[in-house]
């Protein structure tokens, strides 16, 4: 910044005392940034904020809201009956998987009962969120219509019926900011599923990719393979499924292999997703699984894999 | 009827609010890169035409909100309009007097500056923005602000040739 300095040798008064504000104004500038990068100091701050420019959200989403009402009231009587038949057979389906799930449940609580299980079994209450149809600067950022009025907190976990969506990053009293697990920022710690191995799946900023930057070339993975949370962390429930491993590409000559997987849940924008509250969970609100280094190592593979 | 002074707030305070609207309706993956930078135009705008009432307090007020509506680090936007509105009514006799094409130009200079400082506070924060994202909304804006610029010299004329 060249500003702060320029303010003396501008003749006249009236330029001086523009250029002291302008230096002024950078610095508070400066300075807000500088807090605000080392998160939660001005959580409230933009709290306070995000309400007064709430309704600018609003007036945004307001038409496309209107659109899909409309499109809701004109649809087809038949339409919505086929609609309906539709549902109540997954309905259906979902039932019988449920009743299946609750053996399993049981008898997993057995299990867990006899290794003494440190690990203990949440249960969680879930809500639905609208996205709202606002951009932000990061496309792997939304807004969703609830917030503190709702109970949402920082790093609640948003899900949808394939997996997990994400985690909230920002909340105010009526709207919250949440990151997708896409985002280059995010990192979740996952188990691959087939062999129980522990990982790291971290965004790359694509809306359809993530990376698995800590498998080592004898790990065993294949394409296929399933990922689901693992827990760890205590952001996110253990279990959830997460994503398909898509590509296995082995670097002989390195330490990790380039790990590419596909998200299960379906991460676009106009749609409802599923916020979470843990019940039984003691200390879930960490936030371990935001701040996790970003996507060095795959960087670095890169770059010296081209220089040789 | 509108009075003088009720249009001297109103203009403005549409525009901006427009503008804001604008920064945040959502477009495509593939349109996202060349959305212009609405605000920073219509502030330039007005800080140039009224330097008075709309200088640095504003950019630095817009610039939190942009921040806000935009989720990027309080602060980044404010200091960015700060910068591009300070060197605007720095030289503002100079670009007042200058014919409409090169104001154009300076325009699309400071754009350009815009997105760089913006650019720029994103590196510092380790934050990883693609460069395509920057540069498109300098592109966009400067070919609208030619665009109106063309427009209004056209009025003009027709309204010369008229009296």
């Amino acid at each position: 910044m060249s500003g702060p300095g320029q303010a003396a040798g501008v003749p006249g008064k009236g330029q001086v005392s523009h250029g002291a504000r302008f230096a002024l104004l950078a610095i508070v500038a400066l300075a807000l940034m500088v807090i605000d990068h080392r998160q939660d100091h001005l959580a409230r701050v933009r709290e306070i904020l995000s309400l007064a420019v709430h309704p600018i959200r609003l007036v945004v989403d307001l038409p496309f809201r209107a659109w899909n009402s409309v499109s809701q009231a004109l649809a087809d009587n038949a339409e919505l009956r086929t609609r309906k038949d539709e549902l109540q057979y997954e309905l259906l389906v979902a039932q019988i998987r449920l009743q299946e799930f609750g053996e399993i449940k049981r008898e997993n609580e057995r299990l867990r009962g006899l290794l003494n299980s440190i690990e203990e079994e949440q249960g969680f209450e879930v809500r639905v969120a609208e996205i709202l149809s606002v951009d932000l600067e990061n496309r792997q950022r939304f807004v969703i219509n609830r917030g503190t009025a709702d109970g949402v907190f920082v790093g609640q976990p948003l899900l949808d019926a394939a997996g997990i969506v994400g985690q909230v990053v920002a909340v105010s009293q009526l709207s919250a900011e949440a990151m997708l697990i896409t985002d280059a920022e995010h990192a979740l710690p996952v188990t691959i599923e087939r062999t129980g191995d522990r990982t790291i799946a971290e965004g790359m900023g694509d809306n359809g990719l993530l990376e698995l930057p800590y498998l080592t070339n004898t790990a065993d993975i294949q394409p296929g393979d399933r990922l689901v949370t693992s827990g760890l962390g205590g952001v996110f429930p253990s279990g959830r499924p997460v994503a398909e491993i898509t590509e296995v590409d082995l670097q002989p000559e390195k330490q990790f292999a380039r790990v590419f997987a596909r998200p299960l849940a379906t991460l676009d924008r106009d749609q409802e997703v599923l916020l979470i509250w843990p019940t039984a969970a003691a200390e879930g609100q960490t936030t371990a699984g935001l701040t996790a280094p970003p996507a060095e190592p795959g960087a670095a593979t890169d770059a010296t894999g081209v220089a040789q | 009827m509108r009075s003088p002074g009720q249009s001297h707030w109103f203009l403005p305070t549409a525009s901006i609010v427009l503008a804001l609207i604008l920064s945040i309706v959502p477009l495509t993956d593939g349109l996202a890169p060349f959305r212009p930078d609405w605000v920073a135009m219509v502030l330039l705008y007005w800080s140039l035409i009224e330097p008075r009432r709309y200088g640095l307090f504003t950019a630095f007020w817009l610039g939190l909100v942009v921040d806000t509506l935009s989720g990027t680090l309080l602060g980044q936007h404010s200091l960015a309009l700060l910068v591009i509105v300070y060197l605007s009514q720095r030289f503002h006799f100079r670009i007042r007097a200058f014919p409409a094409s090169q104001v154009a130009t300076v325009v699309i200079g400071l754009l350009a500056a815009y997105q760089f400082l913006l650019f720029w506070i994103d590196g510092a924060a380790g934050r990883d923005v693609a460069l395509l994202d920057r540069i498109g909304p300098v592109l966009t804006g400067g070919a609208l602000w030619l665009l109106v610029l063309v427009g209004v010299e056209r009025g003009r004329k027709a309204a010369e040739a008229r009296m």
